[in-house]
C-alpha cells in the first residue's frame, strides 16, 4: 500500500531519486575533518532564524512609535516571547561565527579553485546577502545603536560622486532615519532578502553536487571512467549520476556516514548556543549593545559608535582611510577580494597541505589581521588603534597580493593520487 | 520542426523586437516600485522652518535645536573663542569656507551671519553621527585649540565655526543651514533673510 503510495508519487516526481542523488548515494570524500561541520551548522541557523523571525514578527510592530515598545512587550509579556528574541539575537552571531569558519575551510583547502568558482560565488553571495540581512535586522529593535548605525551606514553611500546624496535619501525615504526607513527594512529583512538567501542557498548545494565536495587533502575523489580497477573504487552504491561518467575512490556517502558526523557537530554546537543564548545573550555587550537598551534618538548620539562584531572586520577599514570615498571603497574592496579569491589565486594545488611555507604563513596571518581589524572595530578610534589598523589592513590586503604573485611559480609538493587519511 | 522552413532574419527581428517591447515594460514597472521609496508627501511636509530664542543663549553655551529631524547646533561664541579660530588655519582642509557649506552670507571667516552665533548642522559630513561639543579641553584632541567639536564615530574634528582639520575622515566642513534673524533675538533655521 505504502509502496504503491511511493511508487505512484516517484512516477510523478522523483523525490527518492532526489534523496538518493544528494544524501544517501552522494559521494562525499572519507576524510572529512572537524572543518566540515559549518556548512551544516549554518543550515542548522538559517532554519532556526527563518522559524523564529517567523514568530517574531507575529508580535513586532514595524513603526516609529511602536518598534521598541513592541520589543519590550516581546520581551516582558509574550509567553516565551524573551526566549525566541534571543534565539533569534544569538542565531545572528553564530550566523557569522560558521559562516567565517566555513569561508577559511573553503581557503585553507583551497575549495575555491578550479572548477569550484561558481560554488565559492554563489557563496560569497549568501555571505553578502547574509550581512544585508544582519544590517536590516539590526534597525528594527529601534534602539539607538540601532538608529546611529544605521545612520552611519547609509551615509556610506552618499560617498558616492554626484548621485551619493540623492541616493542615500531615496534609501532612507526621509530626510532623516525615519519610520519610513524602518518600515522598509522590515519588508526587506522579513520577505525579500531571506527569499533570495533561499534560493542562493539551494543554488550553493546544487553547484557543491554538481562539481563534487573537496577535501583536506584537495584531492579530486572523481577518476576518469574506466581508470581504476574495482577493488580500488568506493564499496558504497552511489548515484549513477556520478558513476556514470567517473570511477569514484576514497568516498562514503553522505548518508548515513556524515549526517551521523553532523549531527554530533549539531549537538556540540547546540549546547555552546544555548548557553550563550541563556546565560549571556547580550555576548558580553558585543551581540547586544548597550546604547540599544534605549529608544532611538536622532538628536543624541551614542558616545561610542560600534557596528556589532560581525561587522567588525570591514568597519575598520572604513575608518582607517581618513577620505569618505576611499575609506568606502576600501570596505568594499575587501569584500569584493575575497569574491575574486579564485582569480587571486593561480596556483593549481589545492590544500595548504601541499603549498609552500609562504603560503601557510600568509593564511596565518590573514587570519590575524582579520580577528584584529575586528576587534578594533569595536573598539574606539584612537590614533594607536587606528595606526594598528592601517597594519592589519596591508595585511588583509596584503594577503591577496602576495597570493597572485607567488603562486604563479609555486613550489609546492607533490599531490597524492589517493586522500592520505589524516 | 527540423525540416521546417525556417526564416533566420525574421525570427530574429521578432525576437529582438519582443525583447526590446517587454524590456520597456520591465522599466515601466520599475518606476513605481522604485518611486514609491522616495520620501512621502508627509514626510516632505515636515521640512518646516524652526525658530529658536538665542538671547537667552550664554556665552560659550551649545543649544541643540531640531530641523528637519536634524540636530542644529547654535553656540555663542566669546570673544575670545573668534579671536583664536584664525590662528590655527595651516592646520584646516578648508579654512576660507571655499566648498558651498554654506549659504553666501555665512561664507565669511566666522561661516555666520552674526559673528557670535555659530549655527551649523550637528551632523558629522562623514557619515551624519553628532560630533561632541568640547568646550575648553579640546587640546586632548588639537594641541593648542581650546574648543571644538569631536566625533565619537570615526574621530573627525572642527573647530568653532565648524571647519573640518585635516587627517581626519570627514570630507568638509560642517553644513550651515540656511537661517536668519528676524528680530535680535530670534533665530529662524530653515529660513534666508527675505524669504518668505
Amino acid at each position: 500500500m505504502l509502496n504503491n503510495l511511493m511508487a505512484w508519487i516517484e512516477q510523478r516526481l522523483p523525490l527518492m531519486d532526489a534523496m538518493n542523488k544528494h544524501a544517501a548515494q552522494y559521494p562525499a570524500p572519507k576524510n572529512f575533518n572537524f572543518w566540515y561541520v559549518f556548512g551544516i551548522l549554518a543550515s542548522v541557523v538559517l532554519v532556526n532564524q527563518l522559524l523564529t523571525g517567523v514568530w517574531l514578527t507575529m508580535n513586532y510592530e514595524p513603526s516609529g512609535e511602536g518598534a521598541f515598545a513592541s520589543v519590550e512587550y516581546i520581551m516582558r509579556d509574550v509567553d516565551y516571547g524573551w526566549l525566541l528574541r534571543y534565539m533569534h539575537s544569538t542565531g545572528a552571531s553564530a550566523f557569522f561565527i560558521v559562516v567565517y569558519m566555513h569561508m577559511f575551510r573553503g581557503m585553507m583547502y583551497g575549495s575555491y579553485q578550479k572548477p569550484r568558482e561558481l560554488l565559492w560565488l554563489f557563496g560569497m553571495l549568501i555571505f553578502l546577502v547574509l550581512m544585508a540581512e544582519a544590517f536590516m535586522g539590526y534597525l528594527l529593535p529601534w534602539g539607538n545603536m540601532s538608529y546611529w548605525g544605521a545612520q552611519v551606514i547609509i551615509s556610506i553611500f552618499g560617498a558616492i560622486p554626484v548621485i551619493g546624496d540623492d541616493l542615500t535619501l531615496w534609501i532612507r525615504g526621509d530626510y532623516v532615519i525615519s519610520g519610513a526607513t524602518l518600515n522598509r527594512f522590515f519588508a526587506l529583512h522579513v520577505i525579500a532578502l531571506p527569499l533570495v538567501l533561499v534560493v542562493l542557498v539551494f543554488l550553493h548545494i546544487l553547484a557543491l553536487h554538481e562539481v563534487g565536495s573537496n577535501n583536506p587533502d584537495g584531492t579530486n575523489i572523481k577518476k576518469p571512467k574506466g581508470s581504476v580497477p574495482l577493488e580500488e573504487q568506493s564499496k558504497f552504491t552511489f548515484h549513477e549520476q556520478y558513476t556514470k561518467k567517473y570511477d569514484i575512490v576514497d568516498a562514503i556517502p553522505f548518508h548515513p556516514y556524515y549526517t551521523v558526523k553532523d549531527l554530533v557537530a549539531v549537538v556540540i554546537f547546540l549546547i555552546g548556543f544555548c548557553w550563550v543564548m541563556f546565560f549571556a545573550p547580550e555576548g558580553g555587550g558585543y551581540f547586544m549593545e548597550a546604547p540599544n537598551f534605549e529608544p532611538a534618538n536622532g538628536l543624541k548620539t551614542p558616545e561610542h559608535i560600534a557596528p556589532v562584531w560581525y561587522f567588525g572586520p570591514f568597519y575598520t577599514i572604513l575608518r582607517i582611510i581618513p577620505d569618505k570615498l576611499l575609506g568606502a571603497v576600501g570596505m568594499f574592496g575587501a569584500i569584493v577580494a575575497l569574491f575574486l579569491l579564485p582569480w587571486f589565486d593561480r596556483g593549481t594545488v589545492k590544500s595548504l597541505r601541499f603549498r609552500c611555507t609562504a603560503h601557510t604563513v600568509n593564511l596565518v596571518q590573514f587570519a590575524i589581521c582579520f580577528i584584529v581589524l575586528g576587534a578594533l572595530g569595536t573598539l574606539p578610534a584612537t590614533p594607536l588603534n587606528n595606526m594598528i589598523g592601517i597594519v592589519a589592513s596591508f595585511g588583509y590586503f596584503g594577503f591577496f597580493v602576495a597570493l597572485w604573485v607567488y603562486s604563479k611559480n609555486e613550489k609546492t609538493k607533490p599531490v597524492p593520487e589517493r586522500v592520505t587519511g589524516k | 520542426m527540423s525540416n521546417a522552413p525556417v526564416n533566420n532574419g525574421r525570427r530574429r527581428f521578432l525576437t529582438a523586437a519582443t525583447s526590446v517591447v517587454g524590456g520597456v515594460g520591465v522599466v515601466g514597472v520599475a518606476v513605481p516600485f522604485i518611486g514609491s521609496w522616495n520620501p512621502s508627501a508627509r514626510a516632505k511636509a515636515k521640512g518646516a522652518p524652526v525658530e529658536v530664542n538665542v538671547g537667552k543663549i550664554e556665552p560659550g553655551q551649545l543649544v541643540r535645536a531640531e530641523w528637519r529631524g536634524k540636530p542644529v547646533y547654535v553656540v555663542r561664541r566669546t570673544d575670545e573663542t573668534l579671536a583664536s579660530l584664525s590662528v590655527h588655519d595651516d592646520q584646516l582642509k578648508d579654512p576660507n569656507s571655499e566648498v558651498p557649506q554654506q549659504p553666501v552670507y555665512a561664507t565669511n571667516e566666522f561661516r555666520s551671519i552674526k559673528p557670535e552665533f555659530l549655527v551649523a548642522l550637528g551632523v558629522c559630513t562623514h557619515l551624519g553621527c553628532a560630533p561632541t561639543h568640547h568646550k575648553g579641553d579640546f587640546e586632548q584632541h588639537v594641541a593648542g585649540v581650546k574648543n571644538g567639536f569631536f566625533c565619537p564615530c570615526h574621530g573627525s574634528k572642527f573647530d568653532m565655526a565648524g571647519r573640518v582639520f585635516q587627517s581626519v575622515p570627514a570630507p568638509t566642513n560642517l553644513m550651515v543651514p540656511e537661517h536668519s534673524f528676524p528680530t535680535e533675538d530670534t533665530l529662524l533655521i530653515g529660513v534666508s533673510e527675505g524669504e518668505a
